[in-house]
C-alpha cells in the first residue's frame, strides 16, 4: 500500500512538472508577453520601449532558465536598473531579492502579480480560502441530496419513483452552471426577489440571502451525475444474492436497504464524488464570475484576462494539484473501502 | 415613438408558426421512423420508449432548426434596428411589420432570430468536434488497450496529463487572440485532422489487402476526400473554395477536440482491454490475422454500443463546452449569435431585462437534455440485447 502511494506521488510530481512547463510555455508566448508589456507601460509606447521593458523585467531570458527560476532550482537573478546600473527589484511592489538567490515555488515564493500589484501568495491564498468556503457549502448541499436521490431511485429499479428521479437527474446534468445560474437568478432574484443575484457582499459576511444562489447553481450540475452513479451502484447491489437471502430470512425491505445494501452501494459514489472536484473547479470559475464572488475562479479569470503571468501560473499549479490529489485520494480510498481490491 | 405589442398568446402562436418547416420535417421523419421501426435496428428500437421518442424529437427539432434557420428567423441575427433596443417580447417592428417574438437585446437585435441562428453554430461545431475526438481517441486507444506495455504507459500518461488540466484553464491558454499569431493552433489542427485519414486508410487496408480492385478505389477515395478536407481546414487552401473555416473557429475546434479526445481514449482503451480476452479475438489471432485487423474489424464493431452512447453524451458535453467558451468571450466573435455568447451578454443585464436571457438558456438546456435522453435510452436498448 505504501509503495503504491509513493509511486503515485512520484507520477503526480512528474505530471505536475510537465503540466507547469506546458503552462509556462503557453503563457510566455511572444504575443502574450507583448500584451503584458503594453498593459504595464504607459500609452503610446514604441515597439523598442516595449522590448526594453520586457528585457528590463527579465522576460527575455532563456526559457529554461526562467522556468528554473520560477521553480526554484536556478537562482533568481535581480534585474539591472537601467538608470543606475545597480541590481534592482523586478517589481517595486513585492520584495524580490536584490542578490541572486534560490527563490521559486519550491521555496514557497510564487512571484509577483502584475495586475494586483502585490505578491501572488497574498492574493491567491485568501482567494482560495473564499473558494474553500463556497466548496464546503456546495458539498454539504450536494452530497446528501444526490446520495438520497440515487438510493431512492435505485432501491426499486423501474418503479415510478425511479423513472421520475432518473429523468430529473438527467435534466440536472444537462444544465451547465451558466444556464442554471441565469434561470435561478431570474426566478429567485428578479421574480420572487427573495435572494440576492450577486455574492459580492459575501466576502464580508456570508448570509443565506447572498450565498444561496451560488451554492445552488454549483450544486445542481453535480447532483444529477452523482445521483445517477449512486443509482447504478444501488441497482447492482440490490440484485446480489445476499440481499435476496436477507429478504428471504424475513427482514423488512427498509432494514435490508439500510443495513445490507447501503454500505456496499456507497463505495462507487465515493470515487465519483472525489473525481467531481475537477468539474467543480470549472463550475467555480463560472459561478464566481457570474455572482461576482472574489474567490479562486475570479482570480483565475482576472489573471488570464490581464496576462498576469505569475498569478496565472500559481492558479494553474493549485488547480492541477487539486485535480491530481483528488485522483489519488479516490484511488486510495476506493482500495481502502473495498476489501475486494488489493493494491500491489 | 411608441412601439406596438401583440399579446402573450399571439407570441406563442407566432413562434409555433415560424417553426413551420421544422414541424413538417419532424412529422415526416418521425412518422416514417415510426412506421418502419422494425427494420431500423437500434435507431428503430428508440421508438419503443417514451424517453427515446422525446430524445429523438428534441435532437431532430434542433437539427431541422439549424437547417431551416434562414426560413424560420424573421430578421438577420446581426442587424440592429435602433428603435427596438431592449424591446419587450411581442414588439412589432414598425418598418416591416414583423414581430420581435422574444423581444430585442441591448444592441436592438431580434432575440428569436439569434437563438435560431445560434443553433447552426452549435450543430456544426459540436458534432464535428466530437467526430474528430472519436477518431483521435479510437486510433490511439485501440493500440494502447490491445498491446498494453510501454505504448499504453506513454499514451495513458499523456491522456492523464490533458485530463488533469481544468477545462477552463486549458481554454484560457489555448483560445486567446494572441495564440493565433503563433503556429500552435495550426500545428495541432494538422496533427488532429490527420487521424481520420490514418484511421480510414488502415481500416480499408487491413480489410481489402488481398483484393486490390476494391482497395485502390477505397484508399484513393479516402486520400482524395481526406486530403481535400485537410487542405481546406488546416491550410485554408481548398482549390474549390467550398471548405473554409475562420481562424478563430479553427482555434475553438482544435481546443475542443484536444479537451475531449483523452476521454474517448480512456473509454476505448478500457473497452479494448475487456474485449480482447474474448474467444473470437483468440480465434482471429489463431487464424493469423494482423493486430490492426483484429483491432479494427473484430474489437471495434463489438465496442460500438458504449461508443455510440458516449458519442451522444459527448456531443452534449461539447455543446456545454462551446457555451462555456461563449460565456467567457473566448474565441467566438463578440457579435456571434451562438447561445453561450448570448447568455453572457444577457446575464450581465439581468437586473433590468430578463427576456434576452431566457431563450438561449432554454435552447441550450433542451438540446443537451435531448442528447442525454437519447443516450440514456440507447444505453437501455443496447443492454436489452
Amino acid at each position: 500500500m505504501l509503495s503504491f502511494i509513493l509511486r503515485r506521488l512520484g507520477t503526480m510530481a512528474l505530471t505536475m512538472l510537465c503540466l507547469t512547463m506546458v503552462v509556462f510555455f503557453l503563457i510566455n508566448l511572444d504575443p502574450n508577453l507583448k500584451k503584458l508589456a503594453i498593459s504595464q507601460t504607459e500609452m503610446h509606447t514604441s515597439a523598442e520601449q516595449l522590448e526594453s521593458w520586457l528585457v528590463n523585467h527579465g522576460y527575455r531570458q532563456n526559457f529554461f532558465s526562467r522556468y528554473g527560476q520560477w521553480l526554484g532550482i536556478v537562482p533568481k537573478q535581480p534585474v539591472t536598473d537601467p538608470a543606475t546600473g545597480k541590481p534592482a527589484r523586478r517589481f517595486s511592489f513585492c520584495n524580490d531579492p536584490v542578490e541572486p538567490t534560490f527563490s521559486g515555488v519550491l521555496q514557497g515564493d510564487f512571484g509577483c502579480s502584475t495586475k494586483f500589484k502585490t505578491t501572488v501568495a497574498s492574493k491567491l491564498f485568501p482567494a482560495l480560502g473564499a473558494t474553500g468556503i463556497l466548496m464546503f457549502w456546495v458539498l454539504v448541499v450536494m452530497v446528501p441530496i444526490s446520495l438520497l436521490i440515487g438510493i431512492l431511485a435505485g432501491m426499486r429499479e423501474g418503479s415510478r419513483t425511479d423513472r421520475t428521479l432518473s429523468v430529473a437527474s438527467i435534466a440536472s446534468t444537462a444544465t451547465p452552471e451558466y444556464v442554471s445560474g441565469v434561470i435561478f437568478t431570474v426566478i429567485f432574484a428578479s421574480w420572487l426577489g427573495v435572494l440576492n443575484g450577486s455574492a459580492a457582499s459575501a466576502s464580508r459576511g456570508i448570509t443565506f440571502y447572498n450565498f444561496t444562489l451560488p451554492v445552488m447553481t454549483l450544486a445542481i450540475y453535480g447532483i444529477g451525475y452523482i445521483a445517477r452513479m449512486t443509482r447504478a451502484s444501488m441497482v447492482e447491489v440490490m440484485t446480489q444474492q445476499y440481499i435476496r437471502t436477507a429478504r428471504l430470512k424475513g427482514l423488512s425491505f427498509g432494514s435490508v436497504v439500510v443495513k445490507h445494501a447501503l454500505r456496499n452501494a456507497l463505495i462507487a459514489p465515493f470515487t465519483v464524488i472525489m473525481l467531481q472536484f475537477p468539474w467543480l473547479l470549472t463550475g467555480v470559475v463560472i459561478v464566481e464570475v457570474m455572482f461576482r464572488y472574489q474567490g479562486f475562479g475570479y482570480t483565475l479569470v482576472e489573471a488570464a484576462g490581464n496576462n498576469d503571468i505569475d498569478l496565472l501560473l500559481g492558479c494553474s499549479l493549485v488547480s492541477v494539484f487539486i485535480v491530481l490529489i483528488t485522483q489519488l485520494i479516490s484511488d486510495v480510498g476506493y482500495a481502502f473501502l473495498n476489501p475486494r481490491i488489493r493494491v500491489q | 415613438m411608441q412601439l406596438e405589442y401583440i399579446g402573450a398568446f399571439n407570441v406563442v402562436l407566432g413562434v409555433l408558426a415560424r417553426f413551420w418547416p421544422v414541424w413538417i420535417a419532424l412529422v415526416l421523419v418521425m412518422g416514417a421512423s415510426f412506421a418502419y421501426k422494425k427494420r431500423l435496428g437500434l435507431y428503430g428500437q428508440l421508438f419503443d420508449s417514451s424517453v427515446g421518442i422525446v430524445g429523438v424529437g428534441i435532437c431532430l427539432f434542433w437539427l431541422f432548426t439549424a437547417i431551416f434557420a434562414s426560413t424560420i428567423s424573421p430578421f438577420n441575427p446581426l442587424v440592429q434596428i435602433p428603435i427596438m433596443k431592449d424591446a419587450l417580447p411581442g414588439a412589432i417592428e414598425p418598418q416591416s411589420g414583423l414581430v420581435y417574438l422574444f423581444g430585442g437585446d441591448k444592441l436592438a437585435r431580434d432575440v428569436f432570430s439569434r437563438m435560431v441562428y445560434g443553433s447552426q453554430i452549435v450543430l456544426i461545431i459540436a458534432p464535428a468536434a466530437t467526430g474528430f475526438a472519436l477518431m483521435v481517441g479510437i486510433t490511439l486507444g485501440l493500440p494502447a488497450g490491445y498491446y498494453g506495455g510501454r505504448i499504453d504507459t506513454v499514451l495513458s500518461f499523456l491522456a492523464n496529463l490533458v485530463l488533469a488540466f481544468p477545462v477552463i484553464l486549458l481554454f484560457y491558454l489555448l483560445v486567446t487572440p494572441g495564440i493565433m499569431e503563433t503556429p500552435i493552433p495550426y500545428a495541432m489542427a494538422g496533427l488532429f485532422f490527420l487521424f481520420p485519414i490514418i484511421f480510414f486508410s488502415v481500416l480499408f487496408w487491413t480489410r481489402y489487402k488481398k483484393r486490390p480492385d476494391r482497395l485502390y478505389i477505397l484508399l484513393g477515395l479516402t486520400l482524395i476526400i481526406g486530403g481535400w478536407v485537410y487542405a481546406g481546414l488546416v491550410f485554408d487552401a481548398d482549390p474549390f473554395r467550398i471548405i473554409h473555416i475562420d481562424p478563430n473557429q479553427l482555434n475553438i475546434f482544435v481546443a475542443v477536440v484536444f479537451a475531449s479526445s483523452p476521454g474517448v481514449f480512456r473509454i476505448v482503451r478500457g473497452l479494448v482491454m475487456d474485449i480482447k480476452t474474448r474467444d473470437y479475438v483468440a480465434a482471429a489471432q489463431t487464424r493469423g490475422e494482423s493486430p490492426w485487423y483484429i483491432m479494427l474489424w473484430e474489437i471495434l464493431p463489438n465496442a460500438r454500443g458504449p461508443l455510440i452512447v458516449d458519442a451522444c453524451l459527448r456531443i452534449g458535453y461539447t455543446t456545454i463546452l462551446l457555451g462555456t467558451l461563449g460565456y467567457f468571450g473566448l474565441g467566438l466573435a463578440p457579435e456571434s449569435p451562438d447561445w453561450g455568447t448570448a447568455i453572457k451578454d444577457a446575464s450581465r443585464l439581468l437586473r433590468s431585462f430578463i427576456h434576452p436571457a431566457l431563450p438561449p438558456t432554454i435552447a441550450l438546456m433542451s438540446f443537451v437534455l435531448g442528447l442525454n435522453l437519447l443516450a440514456d435510452s440507447l444505453r437501455e436498448q443496447s443492454m436489452k440485447d
